[in-house]
C-alpha cells in the first residue's frame, strides 16, 4: 500500500534550493560529552524556565535544574551528571539573555535515581501519560517549541479527532527529522500511539513532503497493526508544507480559523522528533536531555546528523563535525528561511534548535532594500494570504494601525514574501517589528 | 567586507532574482520586436529606438543626480521605458520629438513621483500620450504600406488597419477589406502599417512567451486583457458583420499584442493580487474596445491602459486577498 | 434644460443639502467648551511635540484648564509662554528647570567595536530585535537613528556612528527618549555640564572589551566628589543631576575618560 497523496493546495509557497543532500545520507552520530554544557533556562516561546540549582551544586543527568514558569512552560533537566559552574544570564540564539546553567560534567553520565520505565503505557490514565510527557520537560522540537503536555491537554469540552505527525521537514538543509525517521520509525508510531491515547484521537496522519520517498516507505512500512486509522500522507514537497495551519489545511482540508488554533478544527500537529521524545518519556522515563541537530552548510567539513545533549555550544558541534572549511560569513540556528543568525558559536543547543548551519561567502545573500516595485510576488507566494508589499510600506512609515487592518498578526514570518522579493526589501524584518509594536500598542490599551 | 559574520533577519536564503534581473529579461523579450522593427522600418526603427533609449537613460541619470537619489543601483528601467517607447512611434516621428517624449517620459512621469516603484503611470505611455496629444499631426502619419494583396481596395496607403477600419465606419462606408485567414497571417508577421514596436504579433509573442517562462509575467493580465478584447469584438462582430471585423483581427491589430504583453504587465503600474490583474486585464479590454468602436481615435491601447493605471491602488484594495482562515473563506472545511 | 446643467444641479443641490447638515450638526452635537481652553492653546506654540506631557498642544491647554496642570510644563515655549498663561490665569510664573536630552554613549565606530554585520532595516528598534544588535556592547548607542529621525527640531546629529544631541537646539520634547530601544537618552538640565557618557550595567572585564570609552566601575569618581553626585548603580557611575557638581577632579581620575565636560 503507497501513501496517499495529499489533495489539498493551501495558498502561497515556494520553493527554495532543499541542499538536503549534504547531510541526508548520515546517519545519525552520537557525540561524545563535550567539556561544558550551558544549558539555557528559555527552551521555548514564553517564560524562562526559573533555575532549581545554584553554583557549586552537583547535579544528575535528568535531575530538575529549571522548574516550569507558569502554565504555558516546560521543565528543564540536566542533560548530564556533573557539578554547577555557573548560573548566569547568557544570550539565546534569538538573541535577549536568559539565564543558563553552565555544567561541568563528570564523565560518569549517571542517571538520576527514580527513573521508571513503563512499557504497558496502555494501562495508565490520559492524565498519567500527560504528567509524564511534563516530568519528562517535552515541548515541541520542530517550531517554537510549544510545550508538549499543553498541547496533549486539550481543554475537555474540546474534541481532537485527527493527530498529524508532521515530518514535512520543508526547511532547505535539515535533514534531522528525516533521519529519525528513517532510524527510529517504530518507536515514532508507538509516540504517536501514546498521545493519540492521551487525546483519544482516532484517526493519525504522518505528513511527509514527497521529495523523501525513503521516509515515506520507512514509515508506511512501520505502521503498527493497532493504530486503527493510521495513513502515510505524502505532501507536494513545497515551502512551508511543515508549517502547522498549512499542513492541516493539506491534510485534512480543514482550515484553521485565523487568529485560532489547530485544536478548534479537532486536530494537533506534533513533530516527529517530539513524538520520539514523547515515547522515550513515557515508554521508559527518561525526560528531554538529548536531541538530533542536522550540523550543516558549505563551510562544514563533514555535515552530519549529531545526537547532542542539550547545552552542547555551537563551537562543540562545529568541532565534532570536523570544523570548517573556510572563512564563515552566516551562522544560523535553525533552517535558512526561519532560523536565527548568530555572531559567533557561542551559543548552545536547546530543546528546539533543530539545524545549525554555517555558510561561506558565496552562499550568503547580503541585500540592500529597494523601494518596492510592486510585482506582486509577495502577494502571491504568501501562505496567510497577505499583502507584504502593502505591509512593508505602511510599516516603514510606522503606521501600526493600518498594519493592524491588514493583518500583520497573522503573519508567522515564514519568509517566503523575502525570499522572492526582487527588491530585496527585508519584508520579513518589517512584520517582526510591526508585529512586535502592535503587541505593545495592544497592551498598552 | 570585514571578517565579521553577517547576521540579518530570517530568511537567509533567496530566490535570486532581483528587479535588475527582471529588467534584462524585459529587455531580452522585446528583443524579436526589435529586430522586427528593424526589418521592416530600416532606418527609422535603429534612429528612434537608439534616439529613446539614449534620452531615456540620460534624463534618468541628470534626474537622479538633480533629486539627490542614489547612483548606485542602476535597475535599467530607463532602458525599457526607451525602448517601449520607440515601440510605440510611428516611423517617421522627428528624432527631436522622441528625445522630448523620453524626457517626459523619465522627468515627469517617474521621477518627479519618486522614481522607480512610485510611478502611478507606465512611463513610456504617459510619453506616447503626451506626444498623441501634443503633435497629433506627427504621431497618426504612417509610412507608405503597399497592402497585402487579398486585404485591399487600394493597392498603396499611409493608414494603419484600424485607421482604415475607423474611417469608412465614420464615414458610414462598407468596411475597407475583408479579412481572412491569409491576411491574418500577413498581419500576424508584422506587414502592417502602424508604430515601428507593434506590428509584428508574431515577434512580440515570441517575447511575451519568455517572459511567462522566465516568470517575469503572469498569464492574469494579458489573458484577461485579449481575451476580452476577443469577446467583446466578436459579439460585435456576430451582432453586425457588415460594420465589424473578426475578433481575430481586432487581436492582431494596431498595438494590442504590444500592449497586453509589455505595457499592461509593467509590474509597477499594475495590481499586486491576481484577483486584481484579472480585472486590470479586462478593464484594459473593455476600454480598448470601447475607444476602437466608439471613440475618436482608431486606436485605444494606450489611453485604455494608462486609464487602468489610475485605478491600479483602488483595485488592489478592493481585490485583497482574505487571510488564510479568515471570516467567510471561501475554502470550505470537509 | 441640457444634461450639463442638470448634472451641475444635481451636483450642487446635494453639496448644498449636506453642507447644510454638517453646519446643524456641529451645532447641535457641539460640546460646550470653556472659552479659555482655546485662548490657551493660542498661547501655546503650537508646536505639537508633547513634551509637556500631553498629546499635543490643545490637550495641555485643556488639562491646565480642566485639571489644574501645572503651567510651567511647556519647554519650547520658554519664559515667554509662561509669563502669559501666567498673567492670563493670574497664576505665578515659576519656571520649571530647563531640561535638555543628552545621549548616555560616547562608544563611537573608533571605540566600540562591533559584533557582527547587521544586514537589516536601518532602525534602531529592527536592529537592537536581531540578535541583540550589532554593537559588541549590548547596551550602546546603534547609531541607526532612531532618535534623530522622530526629533521635531533636527537637533540630533550622527557622529562616528552614534547619536549626539545638540543642547542648544533641543526644545526639551522628549520624543527621542521615547524612541531610543536603549534608553539611553536622558533629560539633563541644561546647566550642567558634567556627565558619564556610558550606560554599560556590565562588569568591568566586560566593558573593557566591549567599548574603550565605557564605564568598568572602578569607583574612582565616587571617591572625588563629596556628596554622592556621583554614585554607582550596580557596575555603573551616574550622575545625580540633584546636586551640584563642578568639579574637574572626577573627569581627571577616570581612567576609560567616560567622563566629560560638554
Ligand atoms: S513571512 Fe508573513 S507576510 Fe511573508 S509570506 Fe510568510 S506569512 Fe506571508
Ligand atoms: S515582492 Fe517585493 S517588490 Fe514585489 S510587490 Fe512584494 S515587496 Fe514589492
Ligand atoms: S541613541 Fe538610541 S535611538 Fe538614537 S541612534 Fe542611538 S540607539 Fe538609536
Amino acid at each position: 500500500m503507497g501513501a496517499t497523496i495529499a489533495t489539498f493546495r493551501s495558498p502561497g509557497g515556494i520553493h527554495p534550493a532543499y541542499h538536503k543532500d549534504l547531510a541526508a545520507e548520515q546517519a545519525i552520530r552520537e557525540m561524545p560529552l563535550p567539556s561544558a554544557l550551558i544549558v539555557s533556562m528559555s527552551q521555548h516561546l514564553g517564560k524562562p524556565a526559573i533555575p532549581t540549582v545554584k553554583k557549586g551544586d552537583s547535579v544528575l543527568r535528568g535531575q530538575v535544574i529549571g522548574s516550569p514558569a507558569g502554565f504555558i512552560s516546560a521543565a528543564v533537566h540536566a542533560p548530564t551528571s556533573g557539578t554547577v559552574k555557573l548560573v548566569a544570564a547568557t544570550p539565546t540564539a534569538s538573541g535577549p539573555r536568559a539565564d543558563a546553567i553552565t555544567i561541568d560534567p563528570d564523565g560518569e553520565d549517571t542517571w538520576i535515581d527514580g527513573i521508571t520505565p513503563c512499557p504497558d503505557w496502555r494501562q495508565l490514565e490520559k492524565a498519567d501519560i500527560v504528567n509524564r510527557i511534563a516530568a519528562g520537560g517535552i515541548s515541541g522540537m520542530g517550531g517554537a517549541g510549544f510545550p508538549t503536555h499543553v498541547k496533549v491537554s486539550p481543554p475537555p469540552e474540546t474534541l481532537i479527532d485527527t493527530l498529524i505527525l508532521n515530518g514535512a521537514e520543508c526547511e532547505p538543509y535539515l535533514t534531522a527529522d528525516y533521519r529519525l525517521m528513517l532510524e527510529h520509525a517504530a518507536q515514532i508510531w508507538e509516540g504517536a500511539l501514546i498521545i493519540a491515547r492521551a487525546l483519544d484521537a482516532h484517526t493519525i496522519r504522518v505528513a511527509i513532503e514527497d521529495n523523501k520517498p525513503a521516509a515515506i516507505a520507512a514509515m508506511q512500512a512501520a505502521i503498527p497493526a493497532e493504530a486503527g486509522d493510521a495513513a502515510v500522507v505524502a505532501l507536494k514537497t513545497e515551502y512551508p508544507q511543515g508549517a502547522e495551519k498549512q499542513q492541516i489545511f493539506a491534510v485534512t482540508g480543514r482550515t484553521v480559523p485565523a487568529g485560532g488554533l489547530p485544536l478548534s478544527v479537532g486536530v494537533v500537529v506534533e513533530n516527529v522528533g517530539t513524538t520520539l521524545a514523547v515515547w522515550d518519556a513515557v515508554v521508559n522515563g527518561r525526560p528531554l536531555t538529548e536531541r538530533v541537530t542536522t550540523v550543516t552548510g558549505g563551510s562544514i567539513v563533514q555535515p552530519a546528523n549529531v545526537r547532542a545533549r542539550l547545552g552542547t555550544t555551537y563551537a562543540d558541534l562545529v568541532a565534532f563535525c570536523g570544523g570548517t572549511t573556510g572563512p564563515v560569513a552566516k551562522i544560523i540556528s535553525g533552517g535558512p528561511m526561519m532560523g536565527f543568525a548568530q555572531a559567533d558559536t557561542s551559543v548552545a543547543t536547546t530543546k528546539t534548535t533543530s539545524g545549525l548551519l554555517l555558510l561561506g561567502p558565496d552562499a550568503v545573500h547580503a541585500y540592500e532594500s529597494q523601494p518596492c516595485v510592486s510585482c506582486g510576488r509577495c502577494v502571491g507566494v504568501c501562505p496567510m494570504n497577505l499583502m507584504p508589499n502593502e505591509l512593508s510600506q505602511f510599516l516603514e512609515a510606522e503606521d501600526y494601525e493600518a498594519a493592524e487592518a491588514y493583518n500583520v498578526m497573522d503573519c508567522m514570518e515564514c519568509g517566503c514574501c523575502a525570499f522572492e522579493c526582487p527588491a530585496h526589501r527585508p519584508l520579513v524584518q518589517h512584520m517582526r517589528r510591526g508585529k512586535a509594536q502592535v503587541m505593545l500598542n495592544r497592551r498598552k490599551q | 567586507m570585514s571578517d565579521l559574520t553577517i547576521v540579518s533577519s530570517s530568511p537567509h536564503a533567496h530566490s535570486g532574482t532581483s528587479v535588475q534581473r527582471i529588467m534584462l529579461d524585459v529587455i531580452v523579450a522585446m528583443l524579436p520586436a526589435l529586430a522586427a522593427a528593424i526589418y521592416f522600418f530600416g532606418w527609422d526603427a535603429v534612429r528612434l529606438v537608439s534616439a529613446c533609449v539614449l534620452a531615456c537613460v540620460a534624463a534618468e541619470a541628470v534626474a537622479r543626480k538633480w533629486m539627490g537619489r542614489d547612483l548606485g543601483v542602476y535597475d535599467l528601467s530607463a532602458v525599457i521605458t526607451g525602448m517601449l517607447l520607440a515601440f510605440n512611434l510611428p516611423p517617421s516621428l522627428p528624432t527631436w520629438m522622441a528625445v522630448v517624449g523620453s524626457v517626459f517620459a523619465i522627468v515627469i512621469a517617474k521621477q518627479l513621483f519618486g522614481g522607480i516603484g512610485y510611478n502611478p503611470f507606465n512611463p513610456a505611455l504617459a510619453g506616447r500620450v503626451m506626444l498623441l496629444i501634443s503633435f497629433p499631426v506627427f504621431m497618426t502619419s504612417w509610412s507608405q504600406w503597399v497592402i497585402p494583396a487579398p486585404i485591399g481596395i487600394d493597392a498603396v496607403t499611409t493608414a494603419t488597419p484600424l485607421g482604415l477600419v475607423k474611417t469608412a465606419v465614420l464615414s458610414g462606408g462598407a468596411l475597407p477589406f475583408t479579412f481572412n485567414s491569409s491576411t491574418a497571417l500577413q498581419l500576424f508577421l508584422g506587414n502592417q502599417n502602424g508604430c515601428i514596436g507593434e506590428v509584428s504579433a508574431a515577434a512580440l509573442l515570441l517575447g511575451g512567451l519568455y517572459l511567462l517562462w522566465r516568470r517575469c509575467i503572469s498569464w492574469h493580465i494579458p489573458g484577461a486583457y485579449l481575451g476580452t478584447v476577443a469577446i467583446f469584438s466578436g459579439i460585435l462582430w456576430l451582432l453586425n458583420p457588415e460594420q465589424n471585423l473578426s475578433p481575430l483581427f481586432h487581436v492582431l491589430a494596431g498595438g494590442l499584442m504590444l500592449g497586453a504583453l509589455f505595457m499592461a504587465t509593467d509590474m509597477v503600474t499594475s495590481p499586486v493580487t491576481k484577483r486584481g490583474m484579472l480585472v486590470f486585464g479586462a478593464g484594459c479590454g473593455v476600454l480598448t474596445m470601447l475607444i476602437r468602436k466608439w471613440g475618436g481615435y482608431p486606436e485605444g491601447v494606450s489611453f485604455a491602459i494608462i486609464l487602468m493605471n489610475a485605478i491600479t491602488p483602488l483595485i488592489n484594495r478592493a481585490t485583497r486577498p482574505r487571510v488564510f482562515g479568515g471570516v467567510k473563506s471561501g475554502k470550505k472545511t470537509s | 434644460m441640457t444634461p450639463i446643467l442638470a448634472t451641475s444641479l444635481t451636483i450642487g443641490g446635494a453639496g448644498l443639502a449636506c453642507s447644510g447638515l454638517l453646519a446643524l450638526a456641529a451645532r447641535f452635537l457641539s460640546v460646550e467648551e470653556d472659552p479659555r481652553v482655546e485662548e490657551v492653546t493660542n498661547i501655546l506654540p503650537g508646536a505639537n511635540c508633547g513634551g509637556c506631557g500631553f498629546a499635543g498642544c490643545a490637550n495641555y491647554a485643556e488639562a491646565i484648564i480642566v485639571d489644574n496642570a501645572a503651567i510651567n510644563l511647556c519647554a519650547p515655549g520658554g519664559a515667554d509662554v509662561l509669563k502669559s498663561l501666567a498673567d492670563m490665569l493670574g497664576q505665578t510664573a515659576q519656571a520649571a528647570e530647563h531640561k535638555v536630552a543628552i545621549v548616555l554613549c560616547n562608544g563611537d565606530t573608533a571605540n566600540a567595536p562591533r559584533k557582527f554585520e547587521y544586514n537589516g532595516v536601518a532602525d534602531c528598534h529592527a536592529a537592537h530585535a536581531i540578535g541583540g544588535g550589532d554593537k559588541l556592547c549590548s547596551y550602546g548607542c546603534l547609531g541607526y537613528a532612531s532618535c534623530a529621525r522622530v526629533c521635531p527640531v533636527g537637533a540630533i546629529e550622527m557622529t562616528g556612528g552614534i547619536a549626539k544631541v545638540h543642547p542648544d537646539l533641543c526644545i526639551s520634547c522628549t520624543a527621542c527618549v521615547k524612541a531610543c530601544p536603549r534608553q539611553l537618552i536622558k533629560m539633563v538640565p541644561s546647566a550642567r555640564t558634567i556627565h558619564v557618557l556610558c550606560s554599560s550595567k556590565d562588569k568591568g572585564p566586560a566593558v573593557k572589551k566591549a567599548c574603550k570609552v565605557g564605564c568598568i566601575g572602578c569607583t574612582l569618581c565616587t571617591k572625588q566628589v563629596d556628596d554622592e553626585q556621583i554614585k554607582m548603580e550596580g557596575f555603573l557611575a551616574v550622575v545625580d543631576y540633584a546636586k551640584p557638581l563642578d568639579s574637574d577632579a572626577p573627569i581627571e581620575k577616570c581612567p576609560t575618560h567616560c567622563i566629560v565636560r560638554t
